[in-house]
């Protein structure tokens, strides 16, 4: 798959800009295993990304999909810049981030954001919520110090807290609220890109629903482009408009949303969908099921060919083995990799 | 009518705290048949771990006021003596918890801790026993269990970890398995194997399970009964097709809008409940419910609702009026799919 027909094929219905936001090409991190304390020997490393090209546009969402250890929040640290890239590039808006070191990403740390999976981790617990989410204005001496109490009550505000309760620590407010002053740290320099790691497994439904419309609404509000990385492919399917799956490190399959639920190429991503159980006895009946045998093999050697061929109940062989399979285009947008791809309808029903 | 396997009846377990006295559980009944697999769904708080915790009797009694029957075969486990618990906990009763990575010890080898859950209860050697072990680590679909016994918890995968834990927990034939969110910590596709290995030994072993879950979609594709908890109280209890298909309660409502859905196109909006779940030192007046319900009338405020049986076994606690809760649920609620 070329560039040029990623941007003639991939842009998101409705969304002007053909120039991606960020992109990265041949990315490859890997992470040295060493022994020894004193002599450090490397005696292998874990293949964590290996090969990842992926754009995400102005305006649209991303979705990361893919089970444990897949790497796909080692991409999208790769994409922020939070690791350096083993080999590839990164682009940012069109300019070459590779290379850059503290002092040059320092100007684009405000544009890029991360909300984190875990609201009881990522927040000083000895902080108040006010310092917290005014802490980016301190960082970046973005606004004087008289105007940032105002700015931050604005901004919890914004994302439905109570802005009286600034001088409140983290324990005091519930998981759900915890996330809202996640999410109110991230906007507070206005980025442009934000970085949804799991943003609401570790809430329960109905608070999940609150924060999904949450991202959404101010999604609209401020033009914002999220990666949004989750392992509930039905949240994910709820948020993107483009969904990568990921299997070891690459990408096996990436398309349109609706297009990958309805119209799955890979046996991986039919595996995975058909997995997830539907809230609906009626229709869960009838649901075809691709069984996975196994778990997901390590990353430190992973399978040759195909890597997804030792679980896969439609390899052949010897091609599955020995060929690597090239990301093809399937329909509008949606790109394969895989010598035998499923055919169209193959797991749900409609 | 065979004796129920289980039976609780009003059970209540209170915790009293400096802060004021925590009502984890505050009346809940419900039945178990052979064979049945029952769901409790709720969010956190809302009781359902505390309620089969009692159940096992793993609520010190020292820390928290129990009150109400809980009877197994007839027999009421609040009141038993310690030797009958400890010889119906882990052989007629076993449960598996969330997650695997704690509930084994990381010390001992994994073949050592079924055997020690084995003699326990039953007098037979501890080669019969290992013997034993690996067979169940056979059933469950560990491969090459011969030499997996020998392994410490660290060289197992998650997935494997709970079907470990699922093997210990089957190893005594037990009639009831309780299963505290068995896959939550899981990657979907290994849910799904774990889920239909449930499946598959509840129909071998003839065993009831309680399966506890946030997941209505686990619920919807592997259990008969539902019930689902908010507050301390069952909101709802039905078979499966009442719950989904006919819902009288409105958190119930409100659970099925909130969850994003894989079968549907992609919808607009979801629906979200308002608010928060409610303290449990202090549950709102009336129905607990009443802050967050769009249909709440005056009389939710002050009077507590009981769960009224409208057909057979389904049962909702809500005082809207049956004609109305259809009608709202059949406008608003159910999808049009």
């Amino acid at each position: 798959m070329s560039a040029t027909e990623v941007a003639t094929e991939l842009i998101p219905s409705g969304i002007g800009e053909r120039e991606p936001l960020v992109k990265l090409v041949g990315a490859k991190k890997h992470f040295p295993i060493t022994r020894g304390i004193i002599f450090q020997k490397k005696i292998g490393q874990v293949h964590a990304v290996d090969g990842v090209d992926l754009e995400v546009y102005p305006g649209e969402t991303l979705g990361l999909v893919g089970e444990t250890g897949c790497g796909k929040s080692t991409t999208a640290r790769l994409m922020t810049k939070l690791y350096d890239l083993t080999e590839g590039q990164v682009f940012f808006d069109g300019v070459d981030i590779t290379k850059f070191n503290r002092n040059q990403m320092r100007p684009l740390r405000r544009e890029i954001q991360m909300i984190f999976q875990d609201p009881y981790a990522s927040l000083n617990p000895r902080k108040t919520v006010g310092t917290i989410i005014g802490v980016p204005f301190r960082v970046h001496g973005t606004l004087s110090k008289s105007k940032i109490k105002s700015e931050v009550q604005e901004l919890m505000e914004l994302v439905g807290l109570n802005p009286e309760h600034y001088n409140r620590y983290p324990h005091e407010f519930s998981g759900g609220q915890r996330q809202r002053i996640g999410v109110a740290r991230s906007l507070a320099l206005r980025p442009r890109l934000i970085v949804c790691d799991e943003p609401v497994s570790a809430l329960d439904v109905s608070i999940q629903a609150q924060i999904l419309n949450l991202l959404e609404d101010l999604q609209e509000e401020f033009h914002l482009t999220y990666v949004f990385i989750a392992h509930d492919l039905s949240v994910v399917k709820h948020m993107s408009d483009r969904v990568a799956v990921m299997y070891l490190g690459k990408i096996a399959e990436i398309a349109p949303g609706d297009t990958l639920y309805e119209n799955p190429k890979h046996p991986y991503t039919g595996a995975l969908l058909s997995a997830v159980p539907i809230p609906d006895p009626n229709l869960a009946a009838q649901k075809k099921r691709i069984v996975l045998e196994g778990d997901v093999p390590s990353p430190i050697d992973p399978p040759s060919g195909c890597r997804f061929h030792p679980r896969c109940p439609r390899a052949q062989f010897p091609t599955c083995r020995e060929v690597e399979p090239e990301l093809t285009r399937h329909h509008r947008g949606q790109f394969a990799a895989c010598h035998f791809p499923l055919e169209d309808r193959a797991v749900i029903e409609s | 009518m065979p004796e129920p396997l289980l039976q609780v009846k009003d059970l209540k377990v209170h915790f009293p705290t400096d802060d004021g006295l925590v009502k984890a559980v505050d009346g809940v009944s419900f039945t178990i048949e052979q064979g049945e697999t029952l769901g409790v769904v709720g969010e956190s708080g809302s009781g359902k771990s505390v309620t089969f915790l009692t159940v096992l009797g793993l609520i010190s009694k020292k820390e928290a006021r129990i009150q109400g029957e809980v009877l197994f075969r007839g027999e009421d486990l609040l009141r038993a003596p310690d030797d009958v618990l400890k010889s119906i906990r882990g052989k007629s009763i076993s449960m598996i918890f969330q997650d695997p990575m704690t509930s084994l010890h990381p010390f001992y080898k994994v073949g050592v801790q079924i055997v020690e859950a084995i003699r326990a209860h039953l007098d037979i050697s501890k080669g019969e026993a290992m013997a034993q072990a690996v067979e169940m680590l056979r059933r469950v679909g560990i491969s090459r269990p011969e030499e997996r016994v020998r392994q410490y918890p660290h060289e197992f995968s998650g997935g494997m970890r709970q079907r470990a834990m699922i093997a210990m927990a089957l190893s005594l034939n037990p009639d009831l398995l309780i299963a505290d969110e068995p896959t939550t910590a899981l990657d979907v596709t290994v849910q799904a194997q774990i889920l239909d290995l449930i499946d598959r030994l509840k129909e071998e072993f003839s065993a009831s399970v309680v399966m506890i879950t946030h997941d209505l979609g686990v619920v919807a594709e592997h259990c008969d009964d539902i019930m689902v908890m908010y507050a301390g109280k069952p909101a709802e209890y039905g078979t499966r097709q009442e719950v989904y298909y006919d819902s009288h309660h409105p958190y119930t409502w409100g659970l099925l809008q909130s969850i994003t859905r894989i079968d549907l196109p992609r919808t607009e909006r979801l629906r979200p409940i308002k608010g928060l779940p409610p303290s449990l030192i202090f549950v709102p007046s009336g129905c607990p419910f009443h802050p967050r319900c769009p249909y709440v009338m005056d009389v939710c405020k002050v009077e507590v609702p009981q769960l009224v049986t409208s057909n057979g076994r389904h049962a909702s606690a809500c005082h809207l009026s049956l004609s109305e809760k259809e009608r709202i649920f059949h406008n608003d609620v159910a999808v049009q799919a």
